[in-house]
């Protein structure tokens, strides 16, 4: 089954190339430490699922790349071209000129309806091209104005048109401490509509990032790229291929199919059940072993408390609202956002 | 990528903006080693083939032939246009976008806005027209003038307000240069006053330069250069004054000196959205994020470094003295105390080989001892570009929303008030038709609200930071 990858944005775009890198150096890492047989299912199952086979064998990630500026993209196409491993398809990148300003309302209210066609077209032809499709895996920051709005935008619209298909979004929460500084406007304004059409929403903080980087891994002086690549190291790891459980000769079918498990959502659990635990026999990425762990816990409530906070002390003083209405978003959408929110906290703290 | 048109009006901001040109060109130079024309170029040029008669030269990609800047340049004198088109920038600008006059304003305002901005409406309007039209995505305008004289701040302001009907989704981003108190033209706190309405209620950001902080600057380089200090070598082409590439020993006329840092500021202000990075900033962010009220438009900048020493190794230590000085008031190009007034918001625009983690080190070490508004605590907003500008390694220009701007304003209305409590001069302005004693009087209240809302958020500076109360949900 396959995943269909919508990289959204400079951070979507940015990660999303890393991602596809390291799952294709995972993939083709000589060092499998299993049976050669073991390898061959394993690499068959994680190209099909990330990648598509394209004429002179250079595979091509199931991806589409939308930004509404073209710098990002531009670079993105020619890193994966140049590689010379794997690369993006040629038409699958939709990009424009202005973009967005930082500002989600304009993400949201004006790049999305004008290039909702576009964008969907694409998303289409991607899936055409899957022969059994598993999902939307969607990549996008929440602090900046495409990715966030944008990216709304089009998990709103996968939700109608793919109603059938899971939908996981990947979302970058940032720095406590400023990249921008409507982040936590941005930041509630993508929550709480993605609350309403995501599945699932897998969440990396820039700070633990960031933190992994300096305390364990020791880099003295960090780039976003470095930051990138643990993000995608992370999420190579979770997404390969895996065995569950229950049948140890067939690779998982539908990768994001076990995220949906009601198991994984209830407060009151037996703890044997908590789990679920995926194993492969084939190591990942040089790593002779390792493991990652997908949780939904409390951990996110903090942040999500301190976000919800920032964001109504500066509602409250009407700061940079007017920058919101001016393109459609009024107060009550914002009132709407942190109505949710504070529900969705209070769900957390009662647990 | 999108593009941006610059309009220079009067002496100062046509002497600006020459700088700005010589210096736009010689970066991109840099950059751009296979003169193919890509989109970082043509957010300020355009590629014309200068064989085709007539309008239908533009060539929108391959290799340069010949850049034509996109800017439009006002001036009701000829004389320093007309240097312009003499000297070693003539074949940049393009000869039909230029309105000028003979007689000039006589510093005086209303001569500038009022007769001027009728006479020439229909052509600037014309210019401002092809301009666009010769652009893909027109995002914002550049406009530089100064406050104090008779063009540049009265026809100037005019301007603003034809651009913001006739263009309404683009950026008006305005440099102005304001009248240090020994002025020589005496009416200059009229003209001033007269123009901040305008800025006030067309502009969608002003950056303020004075002279005072550029000489400032020049005379600290200059002291670094001659003192001869051992191992003081500095890198050629790193002067932030400097035009011609090369140290000199003695001044070349202040003003190219002082005109060549504000040059540098536009130049750092649009790297991020002209060339590639890890964490872009477009200009449509600069506005987004530092303008959190639509008439707190006025921002503080200071750029760093000043000069590049010669030697290649620089450790850590220097990149964060980058920083503390973004935030010294020697950095300044304009005169105000950010560091005891009150932060709303603050943009730091990083160029070259730094990296996010060199960011986030020193915000955590410079934030103790600035001071931000309640609701907006961590108001930083970064970029990383990686291209550095010529001659440096890396660069930092900060941008600063704060109340320190409010002094200024109150001595421009003190200056103001001494002349019009006497009426000095001012029958050359009511001469003028559509100028009337209201007319002061409405420019005088414009600055006096803007005054009020900086005391008003100033009020909240010692007062402790309480959070509003959330609202409650049922369960």
């Amino acid at each position: 089954m396959s995943i269909v990858t919508v990289q959204l944005g400079q951070c979507g775009n940015q990660i999303g190339f890393e991602v596809f890198d390291a799952l294709y150096t995972d993939s083709h890492c000589p060092q499998g430490l299993c049976s050669k047989r073991e390898n061959e299912a394993y690499q068959a199952s994680c190209k099909e699922r990330f990648f598509s086979e394209e004429e002179n064998g250079v595979p091509v990630a199931r991806a589409v790349l939308v930004d509404m500026e073209p710098k990002v993209t531009n670079q993105t196409l020619s890193k994966a071209a140049q590689s010379g491993r794997w690369k993006y398809g040629q038409h699958s990148c939709f990009c424009q000129k202005q973009g967005s300003g930082n500002n989600w309302a304009y993400g949201y209210s004006v790049h999305g309806p004008r290039h909702e066609e576009s964008i969907m077209n694409l998303i289409q032809k991607e899936v055409e091209k899957c022969d059994s499709l598993s999902g939307f895996f969607i990549i996008m920051s929440m602090a900046g104005g495409t990715g966030s709005g944008l990216g709304a935008f089009v998990t709103q619209n996968l939700q109608d048109q793919y109603s059938n298909s899971l939908k996981m979004n990947q979302i970058i929460w940032p720095y406590g401490t400023g990249e921008v500084i409507v982040q936590n406007y941005n930041s509630i304004l993508t929550l709480s509509h993605l609350y309403r059409s995501s599945d699932a929403l897998l969440v990396h903080e820039n700070d633990a990032l960031h933190k992994i980087c300096a305390k364990l891994m020791n880099i003295k002086q960090i780039s976003f790229s470095d930051i990138n690549q643990v993000l995608a190291h992370q999420l190579g790891s979770v997404f390969q291929p895996a065995y569950s459980v229950e049948g140890s000769c067939h690779y998982r079918r539908n990768p994001l199919g076990g995220f949906k498990d009601s198991a994984l959502y209830t407060s009151w659990l037996e703890p044997i059940n908590a789990f679920n635990v995926w194993k492969t026999q084939r190591a990942f990425s040089k790593y002779e072993k390792s493991a990652a762990l997908v949780s939904n816990s409390q951990f996110l409530l903090k942040p999500l408390d301190m976000i919800v906070g920032k964001a109504w002390n500066m509602f409250a003083s009407k700061a940079y609202i007017h920058q919101y209405t001016k393109f459609g978003i009024e107060e009550e959408d914002f009132l709407d956002s942190f109505t949710l929110l504070e529900q969705v906290v209070a769900s957390y703290c009662n647990l | 990528m999108t593009q941006s048109v610059v309009v220079q009006v009067g002496q100062c901001g046509n002497q600006i903006g020459c700088c700005f040109w010589d210096l736009a060109l010689r970066e991109h130079a840099a950059v751009n080693q296979k003169g193919i024309y890509d989109e970082a170029i043509s957010s300020f040029f355009r590629n014309v083939d200068t064989r085709v008669v007539g309008d239908g030269g533009s060539i929108s990609k391959g290799k340069i032939c010949s850049l034509k800047a996109r800017a439009v340049l006002i001036d009701m004198e000829e004389g320093v246009v007309n240097e312009i088109l003499q000297g070693p920038l003539r074949d940049v600008f393009d000869s039909k976008q230029l309105i000028t006059d003979i007689s000039g304003s006589g510093n005086n305002w209303a001569v500038g806005h009022k007769v001027f901005g009728s006479l020439y409406q229909e052509q600037i309007l014309e210019k401002l027209r092809k301009s666009a039209e010769h652009c893909d995505c027109l995002q914002c305008f550049f406009i530089i003038h100064s406050m104090g004289g008779g063009t540049g701040s009265g026809l100037g302001t005019f301007l603003l307000k034809l651009l913001e009907d006739e263009f309404p989704e683009v950026y008006r981003f305005v440099t102005s240069v304001y009248p240090s108190g020994e002025d020589d033209v005496i009416t200059s706190p009229y003209n001033s006053i007269l123009a901040m309405k305008e800025l006030n209620e067309h502009a969608d950001c002003v950056l303020p330069i004075d002279n005072q902080s550029l000489f400032d600057i020049i005379s600290k380089i200059d002291l670094m250069v001659n003192s001869g200090k051992l191992g003081t070598t500095i890198k050629p082409k790193s002067l932030v004054t400097s035009s011609a590439g090369a140290v000199k020993k003695q001044h070349q006329k202040p003003f190219d000196a002082m005109n060549n840092i504000v040059a540098n500021l536009l130049l750092n202000l649009t790297s991020s959205a002209r060339f590639e990075g890890s964490l872009n900033m477009d200009l449509n962010e600069i506005s987004m994020n530092l303008v959190p009220f639509p008439q707190l438009h006025y921002l503080v900048s200071s750029l760093t470094p000043l000069y590049t020493l010669a030697d290649v190794n620089i450790p850590t230590r220097r990149l964060d003295q980058m920083f503390s000085d973004a935030f010294s008031k020697d950095h300044q190009l304009i005169r105000a105390d950010p560091k005891h007034s009150l932060y709303l918001a603050c943009a730091l625009m990083v160029r070259g080989n730094v990296q996010v983690s060199d960011l986030r080190r020193n915000i955590e070490r410079l934030k103790p001892s600035l001071q931000f508004v309640s609701w907006n605590q961590e108001g930083w907003k970064t970029s990383l570009c990686s291209v550095p500008p010529v001659g440096h390694s890396h660069s930092l220009l900060a941008l600063a929303n704060n109340t320190c701007v409010k002094p200024t304003f109150m001595e421009l209305k003190e200056r103001f008030m001494r002349l019009y409590k006497k009426k000095a001069h001012l029958h050359h302005y009511l001469q003028i038709e559509g100028m009337e004693e209201s007319s002061f009087m409405e420019a005088v209240s414009s600055l006096s609200g803007l005054i009020e809302e900086y005391n008003q958020l100033d009020a909240t500076k010692s007062m402790p930071v309480e959070d509003f109360p959330r609202l409650s949900i049922a369960v």
